[in-house]
């Protein structure tokens, strides 16, 4: 990767892994006695290894000019390799997790091993790890494929793949100490989230750095989700992450907000994290490798149009379906309410423009199981937008909330859309970028579609079962108007649904091993054939017919 | 609509800039009210502090990552109100930086279990939940036993507070360690102090059964044993001045 970098870039990397060292130490030093001197230390270590890496190739001959005809695709391959890493790290952790809500006892007495300290782990190790490094590598890949352009440098999307991976590496080990805001799935402190803020703008300005040497007029619409994730995560990130640090040299840091703000704004977060990353960024996804795969144009530019803004601008509204019946004011979980109706449509646009891309190809979804990969994600997308716009009306929430159910829900989402969409959109990718015909084994890849498909239902049935035996237990009266359940009832009622869970977890674990043993081969294999440069295509002149509008 | 958007997409800035506008509405309409109209939060006089050991307390609860399976948000339900008590009030969570309202009951709800149990339950309980209740899947918690509670910089953990808007006094941050030990040590020089600065009503006891030394176990304890109590507000019959 170092051979790939021009002189000027080789200073500059050598620059950023010197100045990341020092904040690591820095950090060590100021955080003496804190877990933030650890924190310092793996930044510290993460800057040194850099900067090994880069001095190591530092006097390698500069890559010829003749690098500017092709596309830049190594940092997609690594950012490939590294999703599916967190990928098996974060749903072994998910499926360890699940287990002890069955046999608590497994915690060997260790703070790091319990079940507050490890689901955000698995949170985010699947989020973050594994969707987040699927979103960026993807989005290097579409970016320069729909501009018809190479990236503008060699530089920044290192800088803002590894810098991520190192924001997520931050995060991860953080809770394993205990370092934690406490708010869901934006838990790292105050230090992780500047360094992703810096990440973030980064990654923003190589985007529109390289729309800005398109070759063709029009931005396609995977752009506009991917710069819709990357831009609504920043905002909500920031907003949400406000803090004030206890002192430099700690860790620990007390929100800016608090009560019922803090609350709201937290659900603004937290729903919308759900909205701009595991929706429109996939669904970036879904508008490039859906349509390639098929051979077929997305069905209607109109539907893409009302589709894009209508999840933009509702989504923005619908967090307070989180706190129905609390103590929010009930015009804002009106709001909420209405907005999370009203965005089922644009939601089912989106979903049923992907689904009718596939007219006229329904054979090749038959028999191609990556297009099948793609096609269920889509199916899996309109079923969990409809639960969700379904959950948000209050009388439903109040049986549903703090239940199994919005696990169930979530899963549904996570499981049966984004992971499937990101396994489909790989196994389009790697055979494409490793210039290979075909994956390792096509079989495999059949296997492992129907194991994450048995595994997601397995696990979203259990959890529906557990959830609204749950939320009935607890609501039950005797006839003499008394509750019927104590709270411990309806743990012992959970026992069966929660072994099931975990089984089905573990099935969709066994099919992301599947793929991940599929995709090595790939790559190994395409290691031995190597030389054979004359497979590298340079930029294509025509503008690729399949993803023209169809009207 | 058509034909602008067939403008709008050929222009990378525009495209950013309308993405930021739309989604930003939203937010606005449903956040910005909340800091300003008033009622949003309930007028709560007798509302006090947590003291700095109930902080440490509840910073290790944070740490724990308790709030993923215990909600402390009683909602305006029926069922709910009778098996947990009055419904939560915004007034209760108003110092509460972050606020631990949670998502999920892999657990009850504690928004009201101060008071609920004795201490010796709740120590039992965290060492290992199945002593006391058999079909328990919460994870032990012997080791907050062993551990010393740090206190060193408790003061800074009120400063910080205070800078969010939480109403400590100089006093208080200045005997921020002291008050700790001594809300945990009844029979020591220092628990007259914790009286004096945060009311008679605070719990001055050994809360983990060891007076040697100041243990995470008793200022997990500590802050367990005072949610629901910070203030009467939610007991009292409302009288309209509430948002709701």
């Amino acid at each position: 990767m170092v051979s790939e970098l021009t002189g000027g870039e080789r200073r500059l990397a050598v620059m950023i892994s010197a100045l990341v060292a020092a904040c690591g130490l820095l950090m060590a030093w100021g955080g003496y006695g804190d877990p933030l001197s650890i924190h310092g230390l793996i930044v510290l270590l993460a800057g040194l290894a850099a900067l090994y890496a880069v001095l190591g190739g530092y006097f390698a001959p500069e890559p010829d000019e003749k690098r500017l005809a092709f596309y830049y695709d190594t940092p997609i391959k690594a950012g490939i390799v590294l999703a599916m890493i967190w990928g098996v790290f974060g749903m072994t952790v998910g499926d360890w997790v699940a287990w002890l809500l069955a046999y608590p006892e497994m915690t060997f007495d260790a703070a790091w091993s319990s079940f507050g300290r490890l689901r955000p782990v698995h949170t985010t190790g699947v989020i973050f790890g594994f969707g987040g490094n699927a979103l960026i590598a993807t989005s290097f890949h579409v970016m320069q494929r729909t501009s018809r352009a190479r990236m503008p440098d060699q530089l920044s999307p290192w800088f803002v793949l590894l810098g991520y991976n190192l924001f997520c590496v931050l995060a991860v080990s953080g809770y394993f100490m205990g370092v934690t805001q406490s708010k869901e799935y934006a838990e790292p402190e105050w230090y992780a989230d500047i360094w992703l803020v810096i990440v973030w703008v980064a990654y923003f300005v190589l985007y529109l750095r390289t729309l800005a040497r398109r070759k063709e007029p029009h931005i396609y619409v995977a752009n506009w989700y991917y710069m819709a994730f990357i831009l609504v995560v920043a905002m909500l990130h920031i907003v949400n992450n406000l803090a004030v640090p206890i002192s430099w040299g700690s860790a620990k840091s007390y929100s800016l907000f608090s009560g019922v703000q803090d609350a709201m704004t937290q659900w603004w977060y937290g729903h919308n994290a759900v909205a701009f990353y595991l929706t429109a960024g996939f669904l970036g996804m879904l508008y490039y490798y859906l349509p390639k795969r098929a051979e077929r144009p997305i069905y209607s530019y109109r539907m893409s149009i009302i589709g894009f803004w209508g999840i933009t601008f509702f989504y923005m509204w619908a967090g307070s379906h989180h706190l129905h019946y609390t103590a929010l004011p009930q015009w804002v979980q009106t709001l909420g309410m209405t907005f999370s109706l009203m965005l089922l449509i644009p939601s089912w646009i989106a979903a049923a423009n992907a689904l009718l891309t596939l007219n006229g190809a329904w054979d090749r979804v038959r028999d191609d199981a990556t297009l099948r990969f793609m096609m269920l994600a889509a199916v899996f997308y309109g079923l969990s937008t409809f639960e969700g716009s379904f959950m948000a009306i209050r009388p439903v929430n109040a049986l549903s909330h703090y239940t199994d159910w919005t696990v169930a829900h979530v899963h549904a989402g996570v499981l049966g859309w984004d992971a499937l969409i990101t396994f489909g959109a790989f196994y389009a990718l790697v055979p494409w970028l490793w210039k290979q015909e075909r994956m390792y084994s096509p079989k495999l890849v059949e296997v492992h579609f129907w194991l994450a498909l048995a595994g997601t239902l397995i696990y979203v049935f259990a959890m529906w079962n557990s959830g609204i035996i749950q939320g009935l237990m607890w609501r039950t009266y005797t006839e003499s108007g008394t509750l019927a359940y104590s709270f411990t009832d309806s743990m012992i009622a959970m026992h069966p649904y929660y072994i099931a869970r975990a089984i089905g977890g573990l099935v969709f674990l066994s099919g992301t091993l599947v793929g991940a043993y599929n995709i090595w081969m790939t790559i190994r294999q395409a290691g031995a054939t190597r030389d054979a440069p004359e497979r590298e295509l340079p930029l294509p002149a025509p503008a690729p017919a399949s993803l023209q509008p169809a009207e | 609509m058509l034909g602008t958007h067939y403008k709008l997409e050929r222009k990378s800035i525009r495209l950013a800039l309308g993405i930021i506008v739309v989604a930003s509405i939203g937010g606005l309409v449903e956040i910005a009210p909340l800091f300003t109209v008033h009622g949003t939060v309930e007028a709560a006089p007798d509302m006090r502090t947590y003291t700095p050991l109930e902080l440490a307390g509840r910073n290790i609860y944070i740490r724990e990552g308790c709030y993923a399976c215990h909600s402390q948000m009683i909602r305006t339900l029926q069922d709910e109100v009778e098996r947990y008590g009055p419904y939560s009030l915004a007034a209760e969570s108003q110092y509460d930086h972050p606020m631990l309202w949670g998502s999920k009951r892999t657990g009850p709800d504690l928004a009201r279990v101060g008071g609920k149990y004795s201490d010796h339950w709740q120590v039992a309980h965290l060492t290992n939940p199945r002593d006391v209740v058999p079909v328990s899947v919460m994870p032990a918690y012997a080791w907050l036993n062993r551990n010393k509670l740090r206190t060193d910089d408790l003061g800074k953990h009120l400063a910080a507070q205070r800078t969010v808007g939480v109403p400590y006094t100089d006093a208080m941050i200045a005997n921020a360690e002291k008050d700790a030990i001594g809300q945990a040590s009844p029979d020591g020089n220092d628990a007259d102090g914790v009286r004096e600065r945060y009311g008679d009503a605070t719990n001055i006891r050994t809360f983990d059964g060891n007076p040697e030394v100041v243990t995470e176990m008793d200022a997990l304890v500590a802050y367990l044993q005072i949610l629901g109590k910070l203030t009467d507000a939610a007991h009292k019959p409302h009288t309209g001045m509430e948002a709701r």
